[in-house]
């Protein structure tokens, strides 16, 4: 039906989505953008409105108002079963009464594909994610990573320009996750099509991602590449939710040359400054702090106090919570070849005003982290 | 069971549980023995000694016409007995894994009232209902559609028999319904099935041991119905059982009623034999969750 050429990755155009139960807005006013053969990550904590998205784009769930385009055609209204679309869903949902063989047999045997087409097509899917020698068994019979193989393969034995997984990793340990990750990348890759990926876990959506669009609330907080939204979060939801950081909240003055905020007694500055009426907190990331005892200086002109409350080797160096003078927690990373420091002990963080982000404070930042 | 399962030590320890477990169904198995085991003995030897030792009794049953064809209507009212039952119990065991946990409730107690209901009663009201000047006629009537005949006729029979053995059909269904995992539906469609496809393919398979197993119930029960096909039966539905009654009761052949009735059992055992192996295929693989 379709050849290797013309299986190119379609375009994905979501323009200004809204889904309501009742008085509950899932999503308020979603727009994402995804390149034909992109690996869009959709990433928020759980109720955040990804798997909403996800579940739009599939045609499992209707629209409250807004546009969706697959492909360049509008798909609003067109049921799940005719919009060509792959899905992995994390209970990987094989089918029990079928084996592997027919279970990844089964989007071809609906189109009406030949028997010989159909078993050469079904082992190259087979093969593409190592499950080959499985075809006679029964889901039953496999572990929970095998079996997301198999559903992987099952969702790309008929070519679909868009694959969407939803957690497909969630329910397997870290190592296996790991290794299915990079799996993932390399299916991405050879197939060219576009994929949706959905998952909570940061680091997962830093590996697999070309970019990611972060959300929270039902709506879209920043999208960007892992890079630009470690780098530069346009939020502290997503600076929050990107990696570890430290924010900084006190008392805040602004001035032509910036902003300071006081820490205990303690001053910080930065080059920066927020315009219109908001609280500005820092955040700094924790290899742009550098932690010394009291009384040695390193680069950077802030300088807070602070006591180690938890350190954590990690192998290739330590991380270490220091609790600073009004009770926050800065995290700090240092190599293994730097000192180490003990849990009590009195330390210095120095830092770079330039490094820290200013950013808007938002109280619900820390509550739906969690 | 557990004795079979357990790895360690096949010896001491796994045949002191086996006897435990037996031990613990000792009073079943002895209940069982007497009230099922040594009457049904009876039953054999008397068809096989009375009035003198031979196959006497076996010979008449397959030489009268008339038992052959009420052995034969027997085996074909219980078939479609257990057809009405499964085309009226797969929607409604549907429904009952659909609604919420009220209305299911409400469902349940509909299904399990009838069975506090005596049969005697149900059969009668279901006499009511059928005749000639009954509810359901009046009603035909009414609508113009015209009267019916199905008091005393095969078609009666069988809206009453399927009436009193629906709920051994709604709940093996239900329980195995329960069981399947709806998202395997959605996962169907994203794979290119219309919502009917995927139900053919997908759900109808997975509901099968549930299906096989209300079947088996129904229409072994169904067989041997005696109050609901006499009452609401004529002469040209008679069922097995009731010609058992002539020969036992009103004739005080022993021996020929024995016959009749191991004979039923017999051809119940060999359909089931033929039946078994199709359905323990398709059972197994339902079964793999």
């Amino acid at each position: 039906m379709t050849t290797k050429a013309s299986n190119r990755g379609a375009a994905i155009e979501i323009r200004s989505i809204t889904k309501t139960y009742g008085d509950f807005r899932a999503l308020d006013d979603v727009s994402l953008h995804v390149e034909p053969g992109e690996f869009m990550t959709l990433l928020g904590p759980s109720g955040s409105g990804k798997t909403t998205t996800l579940n739009v784009v599939a045609g499992f769930t209707d629209l409250t108002s807004g546009t969706l385009l697959v492909g360049g055609k509008n798909v609003v209204g067109v049921p799940a079963h005719k919009r060509n679309i792959g899905v992995v869903f994390q209970h990987y949902a094989l089918f029990p009464h079928m084996t592997v063989g027919r279970n990844v047999a089964y989007p071809l045997t609906l189109r009406g594909v030949g028997k010989a087409e159909r078993e050469a097509r079904v082992l190259r899917a087979l093969d593409m994610v190592k499950m080959r020698d499985f075809a006679h068994r029964y889901p039953s019979e496999l572990s929970g990573g095998q079996q997301q193989r198999v559903a992987l393969a099952r969702a790309i034995v008929f070519d679909p320009p868009v694959l969407l997984m939803d957690e497909p990793l969630g329910a397997l340990d870290k190592k296996l996750r790991e290794w299915l990750q990079l799996e993932i990348k390399r299916i991405h890759r050879e197939l060219g099509t576009t994929f949706i990926y959905v998952t909570h876990d940061q680091e997962e959506a830093l590996v697999l991602s070309d970019r990611i669009a972060v959300f929270n609330r039902g709506r879209i907080e920043q999208v960007g590449t892992g890079r630009e939204l470690y780098d530069e979060p346009s939020t502290l939801f997503v600076g929050r939710f990107i990696g570890d950081s430290t924010v900084l909240r006190g008392g805040a003055r602004s001035d032509g040359t910036g902003t300071a905020l006081k820490i205990a007694d303690e001053t910080v500055t930065t080059p920066r400054r927020l315009s219109g009426d908001v609280t500005p907190v820092m955040l700094l990331r924790p290899e742009k702090l550098s932690i010394r005892r009291p009384g040695q200086p390193a680069a950077g002109q802030n300088r807070l106090s602070g006591r180690i409350a938890e350190a954590i080797y990690l192998g290739s160096g330590s991380k270490y919570e220091v609790a600073l003078g009004d009770g926050s927690l800065a995290i700090v990373r240092s190599s293994l070849t730097d000192e180490s420091f003990k849990i009590g002990e009195q330390v210095d963080l120095w830092f770079d005003g330039a490094d820290a982000k200013l950013l808007a404070d938002d109280a619900s930042a820390e509550t739906t982290l969690t | 069971m557990s004795a079979i399962v357990e790895p360690a030590k096949p010896g001491t320890a796994g045949r002191s549980r086996a006897w435990k477990a037996f031990a613990l169904a000792l009073p079943a198995l002895i209940l069982l023995v007497a009230v099922v085991g040594y009457p049904l003995l009876m039953i054999v030897l008397r068809s096989l000694s009375e009035p003198h030792w031979g196959v006497q009794n076996y010979s008449w049953f397959f030489s009268t016409p008339v038992n052959l064809v009420v052995l034969k209507r027997t085996f074909a009212i219980s078939a479609w007995v257990t057809v009405v039952c499964v085309a009226c119990a797969y929607p409604y065991a549907y429904l009952m894994t659909a609604v919420g946990p009220k209305v299911r409730l409400v469902m349940v107690l509909c299904v399990l009232i009838p069975f506090w209901v005596s049969g005697v009663v149900r059969t009668l009201s279901w006499v009511i209902l059928l005749q000639d000047s009954g509810v359901i006629n009046s009603v035909l009537k009414w609508a113009g559609i015209g009267t019916v005949r199905l008091i005393r006729t095969q078609t009666g029979v069988v809206i009453g028999m399927a009436q009193v053995l629906l709920p051994f059909m709604i709940l093996p269904l239900y329980s195995v319904m329960k069981g399947i995992d709806l998202r395997l539906m959605r996962a169907a469609q994203s794979l290119g099935a219309r919502p009917i496809r995927a139900f053919f393919t997908v759900y109808l398979p997975l509901s099968l041991p549930g299906v096989y197993a209300g079947a088996i119930i129904v229409f072994i029960l169904a067989l041997g119905f005696y109050i609901t096909p006499a009452l609401l039966g004529g002469p040209r539905s008679t069922m097995l059982s009731t010609l058992v009654q002539n020969q036992v009761l009103s004739l005080l052949q022993w021996g020929r009623g024995g016959a009749m009735g191991v004979v039923l059992l017999l051809a119940t055992f060999l359909l089931l034999a033929l039946a078994a192996p199709a359905m323990r295929q398709k059972h197994k693989e339902g079964a793999r969750h």
